[in-house]
Parts: structure tokens; sequence; C-alpha cells
């Protein structure tokens, strides 16, 4: 199989784009891929102040360096979950590449600077790990974005995880998550803007991208995604793949061009119900904000 | 040759020559969800393994709900 842009040996091949890349032209593809992804989103502008999210794995790590290399001004912001062996090594990996780019890594531990970790805290808060573990990601990434002037957060949600969710909402019509599922979301009521640079992209590229960067992710899953939905709706999807190259990306632009707005009323109404926590002043629909609830409980427990 | 599988790791021995992409027919894997790493080097469905190849089926599929 021969590269299609310039003709040399392939090391991967895309069926989706009906291609094969070398090394090099891959990590061009992939470079140009975010670069169109920003344009067309409208994502960011030079000379913000960009945060992206990271987490040690495949996704984010080639997010913070491909950011890099488009120029922008990018710091990371890494979250320790206190999820045993699992944080451990996903921090090392997350340092071991901010120290070799020599990017600015911002820290934040839950158990240390919040006094609890996700397994201990879901169960407190009877809620499932991954529930817990992402609204405390949204309000913690927001607020570091808030307290260092960040103007975006990026986080590395590729084309995978977007028509997997996607594909969640619609088994459910769960019109309100429909309504708010795009690729940007602007700042108000006290959010930074945030954006999903890598919604061109599949899983595998993100894992081609880091193996032919020299980037060393952590490989190992995170032993609370066992068993969740989501896992499942992306092996789904990739039969359908298998059979039929380019339907998930067909599924998840298709929909943001003709069926996204369709929703988006629903969503603003919702939205136009939030007002402040009466803890820690992040818009929420009820008094006191989920993370607030989630941190009261999870501290009660272990206190 | 030697096929090192992650998430759970296991290996398993398997005869050469073999093209990558019968391997994962006959593994049962799907293509769209793995690479293929042959010492250091990802390859292509069309390349031919060898006997003495040392070869990595990696999952790229990564399960977080956030
Ligand atoms: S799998 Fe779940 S608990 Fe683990 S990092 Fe992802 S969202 Fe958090
Ligand atoms: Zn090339
Ligand atoms: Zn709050």
């Amino acid at each position: 199989m021969k590269c299609r842009r310039c003709k040399g040996p392939a090391v991967i091949e895309l069926r989706r784009h009906n291609a094969g890349f070398c090394g090099d032209c891959f990590v061009h593809h992939c470079r140009e891929q975010v670069r169109r992804a920003i344009d067309e989103h409208r994502m960011m502008a030079a000379g913000e102040r960009v945060l992206v999210a990271v987490s040690g794995g495949k996704d984010s790590l080639a997010l913070w360096d491909i950011l890099i290399e488009l120029g922008y001004s990018v710091d990371g912001l890494y979250l320790g979950l206190g999820i045993g062996e699992y944080s451990a090594s996903s921090g090392d990996h997350t340092r071991a590449f901010a120290a070799r780019r020599g990017a600015h890594l911002i820290e934040i531990d839950l158990p240390t600077d919040l006094g609890f970790d996700i397994p201990n805290g879901s169960r407190a808060a009877k809620r499932v790990p991954c529930s817990a573990c992402g609204l405390s990601k949204r309000h913690l990434f927001n607020q570091a974005a808030v307290d260092g002037g960040y103007d975006v957060v990026a986080t590395g949600h590729n084309l995978d995880d977007e028509a997997a969710v996607l594909f969640g909402n619609v088994l459910r019509w769960n019109i309100e998550y429909l309504g708010r599922q795009l690729p940007v979301l602007a700042a108000g009521l006290g959010f930074v803007r945030k954006v999903k640079p890598l919604v061109r992209l599949g899983e595998r590229e993100m894992a081609a991208y880091c193996i032919l960067r020299g980037i060393d992710y952590i490989v190992e899953e995170c032993p609370m995604a066992e068993g969740n939905r989501h896992l499942a709706y992306k092996e789904a999807l990739n039969d359908i793949e298998e059979r039929s190259p380019g339907a998930k990306a067909a599924f998840y632009f298709e929909f943001l061009e003709k069926a996204s707005h369709l929703f988006q009323a629903t969503a603003d109404a919702t939205r136009a119900e939030l007002r402040p926590c009466s803890s820690c002043g992040s818009a929420t629909p009820g008094d006191t904000c989920a993370f607030c609830k989630l941190r009261a409980r999870a501290g009660a427990a272990s206190s | 040759m030697r096929v090192l599988l992650r998430n759970p790791r296991r290996e398993l021995e398997v005869p050469g020559p073999v093209a990558v992409h019968a391997l994962l027919e006959r593994l049962a894997i799907n293509r769209e969800s793995v690479l293929v790493i042959r010492s250091d080097t990802l390859v292509t469905g069309d390349a031919v393994l060898q006997d003495d190849d040392v070869v990595e089926i990696r999952q790229v599929i990564s399960g977080g709900a956030a």
C-alpha cells in the first residue's frame, strides 16, 4: 500500500478516506484535520489562551502536541482522580510529556486538594463512577480556566467519542443532550468556551499519531470504565464501520449539519433556567450544583 | 510469531507468514478498533508478517464516558 500524498510506503490505512499514509504525511493529515475543525467551527482565534484538559491518554496528549505544533498558546491541566495505579501512571505519562515539550502543566489532585477520590466519592454520592468523574472534570476544568484567565478549554473528544455519545442520546431520544452536543459550546453564565478540536479524527488515528510522534501515552484502561455503555456503543458503531467505512463520520457530521438545530430550543430553554450555585457560584438548575453536592457527600462519608 | 494483546494483557503464538488482515480475521478482531505494530512500527493490513516477527495488536478504543 502506498502513501496517498508522497507515494512512499504507507504505515496506516484509513478506509474512511480510502487512503494510506506514510508516517510524515499521516502526521500532516492529523494537523490539517484539526486546523480544519478549528476553522470550520470557529473554535478559537490566534492569540487566545487555551487550556487543554489532559489525562495522559492518547487523545489529550495528541491534542496538546498538535495545538503546540499549530502555534497556539496552550497550557495543560491534569486532574488526579485518585484511581489507584491508573491515576499514578496517567499522571506520570502526562508530566513526562509536558517536560519533554517544555509545556506548562497545571495539576489538581482530587484527594489532596478537594478531599475525595472518584471511587469513594461516587460510592458516597450513589453515582456511577464515570458520572461523578465527568461532573467533577467539567466543574474543575471550567473553574481552573476562569481562575487562570484562559479564553477556551479544549478537550480530546474524538469522532468515535462524539459518535458514541450521539448514538446513546438518539437511542433514548435525549432531546436536551442532543441540543448541546456541539463541537463548540459558547461562553456564558460563568462558563468558559469549550471546544473539541479532534472531532474530525477517529480514535485509531489518535493512537497512530502518538505512536508515530513517539508520545508515550497510557495504554491501560481506567478500571472504572469496564462494562460502561459508552464502550458498547463504540463497538456497535465499529461493527457498522467495518462493513461500511465512513458510517461514523456521516452519522455525526450529518447530525451537526441537518438535525442538531432542531434540538437547540430545548437546550437553550434549560440553559435559561440556570442560576448561580448557592455554594460556589457555578450555574446550576437547582440551589446547589452537582459538584458541590458530590463534594459534600464524599466529605461527610470520609470524615 | 509472538502476538501480544493488551487490555487484558496476553500473548499468543501464531504461525507465519500471514497477512495482517488475515491474522485479524482469524482472531475475530475488528480492524477499525486496533493498530498492528511490528517491532515498534505501524503496519498496514496488506503487510505480511513472518514467523520470526514480534507483533502487538493494540486496542485503540477507550471507554471513559466523560
Ligand atoms: S473511565 Fe470513567 S472514571 Fe475513569 S477516567 Fe473515564 S470517566 Fe473517569
Ligand atoms: Zn507520504
Ligand atoms: Zn457549586
